[in-house]
């Protein structure tokens, strides 16, 4: 048995596999995780973070959760960890805040139709694009409608409205009416009239400069001032004009950066055509830099939406207002971490979704502009 | 003739047709209708004003400023009893602002840097860990991070009593939900000499740079001017402090019957602001430093190795210069956000200028007006100062192109 000899002609001998260190998961081990002697210490350290963290958060939060209980007592009689009960338990309000219950019907619609109307903004090849585009322009006034009540529907007060929908009407209101005077301000800052210009840099780097926190202070105690004596109004409208010329500033630089990105021959192109400046605007320049900027303008408006928690500082119940309220309820009480997780867990969800979009769009358009 | 029936036809159009085809006189048309606009509007809400003032009987003066706030502040830099004035309280505030906003500034770079290094590094886990960590903190609001740190300090850290025992780092450090409990320093007189030998080490680094610079132009020589200049800046210090006797005193936190008493502590609003706002901006420095890291195309790697330059010279001398140029101006708009963040305070109790001045001066006074325009017109001066000194810096450090 000991010679079993094979002989091959040159040539047609198969090849060999790789050896173990060369393939496989040895491979991948070796060039992932221990590629040198720091890589290595780095593998380490790093398993020994990963040890500290994963295993008394699972059991926190998965192993030794609670799902179904009445009170905080109840929990603790149970097992030691999450007390995902009392999310449970407040889980509509902390989705529709006091909007009366048998009328939840139409915040749901208002949702659904948002998820249509933003369709044919976000993704350009879909068939029907062009009404679609003006179902979106007409669909803050719709969802006004549908959640204020008036003209055939029960009307619902503003203070009724709270939790994740106060949050998601403040964040779309905000950016929905922000672009056009974004647009507006962007284009006054490239102007060549200097009082035009001046007046648009001083009025973005005015809302740049100060804190979202201090405009709704404004806006909560000291905006009934600037009115004629008498007239008072409804501080979530308040609120919604502060927030929308708050968005207006951050949109302008975004546009702005779209419009410097258009090249010059652009410009000159559309004056050599005889067009007039809101004609060469309207259509040569702004169709190409809003394309380019929508990824900045999904950036911004993420970062108005996580904003919109502000709103519980002036004493709006948003979803972090109830959440952080309902810490006072005595059966619940202390349960901080619970609450606040399940809020942070709903946000990461909402913008990390939109952040990947505007990845995709920015590899999308890097395309289209790659030679 | 042609040329009459040319002339009839302009000649009917008004004197104002005529101007409006005119570019420049149409541009100073438009822009005298802006000023006007602009005047109407502030006339209107400044009449407004004037008129809801009278109305509501108030006046505006910043006269309150120089009476008694009689309110209390849990945490100031300088001396503060609520006998004080409502300017002092602010000032309080403001230095409080500033406090969290330059630790945190401190913290977020370092932190922001070390994960952006590691966005970028071959090993999988580390990479993967950062990864996770940027974008789970990045995209929920920072509101959100400081309640939560807060809650957890304040709700899972012990009572001084257990904590003197179990949350106890050598006698020295004590964790609690009432704060961090840390030696305080009391310099003696002869501190100072230390002081001045740190300013001095600094002052003759600068100078040996220059002068190692000067060498090296001339000679060709390289001084190791980084070992040098630490021990300048550091080394000497110490050994002025050691040769002094070492003038510090060390008064450190003792546990008595209910609370901790003598040493410094840094309460938990404080800790929670200064950690959620420096985990939250460091999220977003990664990004850039990353980024930034990103841009600097690896031919210029190969460039310096083929000029024979050592690699970790290629660092500092091709690499980082340019990886700074795109890094700057993004981190500057994260340092302001990160100062104008800090007026979150207000939401866990933490006493900046925001909850001083513009909560509980503006409800103890009700001049609404004075104290937000106060509030606003300090952060727009913040944000100048962070600004143009970012802008000079960057300047300073641009690349001379041709």
């Amino acid at each position: 048995m000991s010679d079993i000899t094979q002989t091959y002609t040159p040539g047609t001998h198969p090849d060999m596999p790789p050896p173990v260190g060369q393939r496989g998961i040895v491979l991948w081990l070796r060039t992932n995780l221990f590629s040198s002697w720091i890589n290595s210490l780095g593998t380490l350290i790093a398993i020994y973070l990963l040890y500290l963290i994963i295993p008394p958060l699972l059991d926190w939060a998965v192993l030794d959760a609670v799902l179904n209980a009445g009170s905080r007592e109840e929990c603790r009689a149970i097992a030691s960890g999450a007390c995902w009960a009392f999310i449970q338990d407040r889980f509509s309000i902390l989705v529709y805040g006091f909007y009366p219950a048998e009328l939840r019907w139409r915040v749901d619609l208002s949702f659904i139709l948002l998820c249509v109307a933003l369709v044919p903004v976000l993704f350009d090849n879909v068939p029907y694009r062009k009404p679609g585009l003006l179902f979106s322009i007409a669909y803050p006034f719709v969802a006004g409608w549908l959640l204020l009540g008036g003209m055939g529907l029960e009307p619902v007060g503003t203070d009724e409205f709270g939790g994740m929908m106060l949050n998601t009407v403040v964040g779309v209101t905000g950016i929905a009416f922000s672009l056009p005077l974004g647009i507006l301000l962007a284009l006054g800052r490239q102007s060549h009239l200097p009082i035009v210009k001046s007046c648009s840099v001083c009025f973005i780097e005015f809302i740049r400069g100060v804190p979202l926190i201090t405009l709704l202070f404004v806006a909560s105690t000291m905006l009934n001032y600037f009115l004629p004596p008498g007239t008072t109004f409804d501080l979530l409208l308040r609120v919604l004009i502060m927030v929308t010329l708050f968005a207006s500033a951050y949109i302008a630089e975004v546009v702005r950066g779209g419009l410097q990105a258009i090249p010059k021959g652009q410009y000159e192109a559309a004056d050599s055509m005889g067009l007039k400046y809101w004609q060469s605007m309207r259509l040569i320049v702004l169709p190409q830099a809003l394309k380019i900027s929508i990824p900045g303008i999904v950036n911004t408006f993420i970062g108005l939406f996580k904003d919109t928690t502000l709103v519980l500082i002036i004493g709006l119940l948003d979803v972090l207002g109830i959440g952080k309220s309902s810490l006072a309820d005595a059966q619940w009480n202390g349960l901080s971490n619970e609450v606040y997780i399940a809020i942070a867990l709903f946000f990461f969800a909402a913008c990390f979704g939109m952040s990947r979009y505007s990845i995709y769009l920015e590899g999308k358009l890097d395309k289209g502009y790659k030679r | 003739m042609n040329t009459t029936i040319a002339d009839q036809n302009i000649d009917e159009r008004s004197a104002l047709s005529k101007l409006w085809t005119n570019r420049e006189a149409r541009s100073v048309i438009l822009q005298i209708l802006t000023m006007a606009a602009l005047i109407g509007f502030f006339a209107f809400i400044l009449t407004n004003a004037v008129a809801n003032l009278a109305a509501v009987g108030k006046t505006f003066s910043y006269d309150f400023l120089s009476t008694p706030a009689s309110y209390d502040i849990n945490q100031s830099l300088i001396d503060y009893t609520s006998r004080d004035t409502h300017l002092r309280a602010g000032v309080v505030g403001l230095l409080n602002t500033l406090l969290v906003a330059i630790c945190g500034i401190v913290l977020a770079t370092v932190l922001g840097f070390i994960l952006g290094v590691l966005r970028l590094s071959k090993n999988f886990l580390l990479n993967r860990i950062s990864y996770c960590f940027v974008e789970f903190t990045r995209n929920v609001p920072v509101l959100l991070h400081i309640l939560l740190i807060h809650g957890i300090l304040v709700h899972s850290l012990p009572h001084p009593k257990v904590a003197s025992t179990e949350y106890n780092f050598a006698d020295l450090f004590f964790l609690s939900n009432r704060g961090v409990f840390a030696p305080k320093p009391i310099m003696e007189p002869l501190f100072w000499a230390t002081i001045i030998a740190f300013i001095a080490g600094i002052g003759f680094t600068m100078w040996f740079k220059g002068y190692a610079k000067k060498v090296q132009d001339a000679t060709g020589k390289i001084y190791p001017v980084f070992w040098i200049g630490m021990a300048a800046v550091l080394g000497f210090p110490i050994i002025v402090y050691v040769i002094t006797g070492m003038p510090i005193n060390w008064d450190v936190p003792e546990f008595q019957r209910f609370n901790f008493s003598g040493g410094m502590v840094l309460l938990p609003e404080f800790m929670a602001l200064w950690l959620a706002l420096s985990l939250y901006t460091s999220a977003f420095i990664a990004e850039i430093v990353r980024s930034g890291i990103l841009s600097v195309s690896h031919g210029q790697w190969e460039a310096a190795g083929a000029l024979g330059i050592k690699r970790s010279r290629t660092l500092n001398l091709v690499i980082i210069p340019q990886a700074l140029r795109v890094i700057i101006p993004p981190l500057t708009s994260q340092y302001l956000n990160l100062t104008k963040n800090s007026s979150l305070a207000i939401a866990i109790g933490y006493m900046d200028v925001v909850a001083t001045i513009g909560g509980i001066s503006l409800m103890q006074t009700g001049k609404e007006m004075e104290t937000m325009i106060l509030v606003i017109a300090i952060y727009l001066v913040i944000s100048l100062i962070i600004s143009s000194f970012m802008n000079w810096y960057n300047k300073r450090i641009k690349l001379v192109e041709r």
